[in-house]
């Protein structure tokens, strides 16, 4: 135990001792959490519509400007002729080309149906359906309107219908930031872990300190938990610091433990920095610490559920997260931060990533070799 | 010295790299209190056996024991009763040198106030009372290694093991270096040298010679002289390296190790 002290005392002063480390603790969580979480946002905002009315009656007007009013629309150009719509739509100006055919309030008065040809970019295919919904929405309260007033159906005596009514929970305004922070701070965390960890072991072997390490009695789990924890508290750190921020910044609300939240993460952190570890007794160079551990960063970030929801994934996909300890992070930032789940609600998580954690520390510690 | 009571044997030791073989068959034995120089060219095996001596690498056959210890079987008392001094720089630059005492004393157990008085004769000798709170990067050379191998023998080792310890500094200092081998050998502490300053070798007791993984000479270095009629060490050396390198060009052999060596 006595041992275990003097190799963290050593390795908190060569922490702290280096110049880049002060600046990498307080400004990387600061950069991230005020850039990343408002940039990576999925709310739809300012969509460009290129309006071809070749109908120019006061229906159609009227219809063009419903988009006008809505928040999610911007009419960005109108002309008679679909090949300037096109050409518009081919230069990445225009998001989507409305065109309004001659004849569409005639039809609309005689036939009972009018027809509207609606363009959707969608190269993006998510944000193609998005706004294919809000269009159909908008359509939809014209319609209404529509009916109200031409055929005369009295207000007060609207057919029946099923009436919803939504409240979105536990994110009531639906603020974007609010789902993204606490991913964002997750993949912080196991950013500053993994590789200042990883890093730091690797380090010794460049220097060559290491041999003088293995010529002493220290206990390979003593050196590996001497690399460990003072990472494991820094990344600690700065996830209360994260959580500060997202707090005074966006105004996040924090619904579960706290002590929870940081007991998961400590939990978390063992299996990350585990790896880390264990990727650089495999490794000889920071170099090659450090494409490795992005390697492996790079696919557990995006198949954790960072920007996609995990379940729709295909099912080898998923079945692949159940070994990715940012996917378990991921959730239970997200599900203690802004719903409140306890202990009992993280059981699957819980069991999931202890044995993640007792994985990687076991694989890095019987990895690790004194002797070549 | 005089009792001859081995600390170090080793017997049929054998060391192989794939198909390169660095260390071929090596039998000798190290006396207590004795310092025992192990010479060679660069690419000979002397580092090789050395780090097997320390448990640094893995033997690949032979018998070997160091300080009465097994080195399969008994590392971790192995590794209590040596000291060791690379040829890479051990110290950790961006700790001061009372840091970096305090944590070699640590891991080796010793107690704080055992470390307190250790640490204060011991920057007394190196005069180094004043620098105790600078950082090792901001020492010259010389010091450095003086203070390494100090710290290397801090815990009171039986054996100590020194890695070309004198390369990259200048000829006074190496002179100093060796009044502290000296010092440390006649408080009946073994030392286990690697050098390839021949000058230095004329400063062992006994020294063995290695030629392309194999033990060429080993005696003292009188009797080596007086052997290879040579009027210094220089002599015997290039002789023996000649007579073995006849066989083989120097070049080719070379070429050969290195490549091994990345392999």
């Amino acid at each position: 135990m006595r041992t275990i002290r003097y190799i963290l005392q050593k390795e908190f002063i060569q922490v702290f001792r280096n110049k880049t480390m002060l600046p990498m603790i307080f400004l990387l969580p600061l950069i991230q959490m005020l850039m990343l979480v408002f940039a990576a946002t999925y709310e739809l905002k300012n969509v460009n519509i290129y309006v071809v009315n070749q109908d120019l009656s006061e229906t159609s007007r009227e219809l063009v400007s419903r988009f006008e009013a809505s928040p999610f629309f911007n009419i960005y150009d109108a002309s008679f002729d679909v090949q300037d719509a096109e050409s518009s739509f081919n230069r990445e100006e225009a998001d989507f080309v409305m065109l309004i055919p001659p004849g569409f309030e005639r039809d609309l008065i005689r036939e009972d149906q009018a027809k509207l040809q609606l363009l959707i970019n969608a190269i993006d295919g998510n944000k193609a359906s998005l706004i294919y919904s809000y269009t159909l929405g908008i359509l939809k309260g014209f319609n209404k309107v529509v009916i109200a007033e031409w055929k005369s159906l009295p207000e007060f005596n609207p057919p029946r219908r099923i009436e919803v009514k939504d409240s979105y929970w536990f994110n009531p305004e639906l603020d974007y930031k609010w789902y993204m922070a606490p991913g964002i701070l997750a993949i912080l965390v196991t950013i500053i872990g993994m590789f200042l960890s990883g890093m730091n072991l690797v380090r010794e072997k460049e220097i060559g300190t290491i041999e003088q390490l293995n010529v002493t009695p220290i206990k390979k789990y003593q050196f590996i938990l001497g690399k460990l924890v003072p990472f494991l508290v820094i990344a600690l750190f700065d996830l209360a610091f994260g959580l500060v921020i997202a707090r005074v910044a966006f105004n996040m609300p924090i619904v579960g433990s706290l002590p929870l939240l940081f007991g998961f993460a400590a939990l978390y952190l063992v299996g990350v920095l585990g790896l880390g570890l264990f990727i650089s007794t495999i490794t000889e160079t920071q170099q090659q610490v450090m494409f490795v551990t992005y390697f492996f960063m790079m696919i557990f970030i995006l198949m954790g559920g960072i920007f996609t929801p995990v379940e729709s994934m295909p099912g080898w996909a998923q079945d692949l997260n159940r070994i990715n300890p940012i996917y378990y992070f991921m959730r239970i930032m997200r599900m203690v931060v802004l719903k409140g789940s306890g202990f009992f609600d993280l059981i699957e998580e819980f069991v999931s990533l202890t044995m993640i954690g007792i994985t990687f520390l076991a694989l890095s510690i019987w990895r690790y070799r004194k002797t070549s | 010295m005089n009792q001859q009571i081995p600390v170090i044997t080793v017997k049929d030791m054998v060391k192989k790299f794939g198909s390169f073989t660095a260390n071929n068959h090596l039998n000798f034995e190290v006396y207590k209190g004795e310092i025992f120089g192990f010479l060679g060219a660069n690419g000979a095996g002397k580092t090789t056996a050395m780090r097997i001596l320390c448990g640094l690498s893995a033997p690949t056959s032979g018998e070997i024991t160091v300080g009465g210890f097994d080195v399969y079987t008994q590392t971790e008392q192995v590794k209590r009763n040596i000291g060791y001094m690379s040829q890479k720089f051990s110290l950790y630059e961006d700790m001061t040198i009372a840091e970096n005492i305090r944590f070699y004393a640590g891991i080796y157990g010793i107690s704080v106030k055992q470390r307190k008085e250790k640490e204060q004769l011991l920057l007394k000798k190196l005069n180094l009372e004043s620098e105790r709170d600078k950082l090792i990067a901001s020492l010259p050379l010389g010091w450095k290694q003086k203070l390494a191998f100090s710290i290397a023998i801090f815990h009171d080792p039986q054996i100590v093991f020194l890695d070309e310890p004198t390369g990259g500094v200048d000829p006074i200092t190496r002179r100093q270096f060796w009044d502290f081998i000296y010092e440390a050998a006649a408080e009946g502490k073994t030392i286990f040298v690697t050098t390839h300053y021949m000058d230095e070798a004329e400063y062992c007791d006994r020294v063995s010679i290695m030629v392309e993984g194999r033990i060429a000479a080993l005696d003292t270095p009188d009797k080596l002289k007086k052997q290879f009629q040579s009027e210094d060490m220089n002599g015997v050396f290039l002789k023996l390296a000649r007579r073995v390198g006849s066989s083989e060009s120097g070049v080719e052999s070379k070429k050969r190790i290195n490549k091994n060596r990345k392999s």
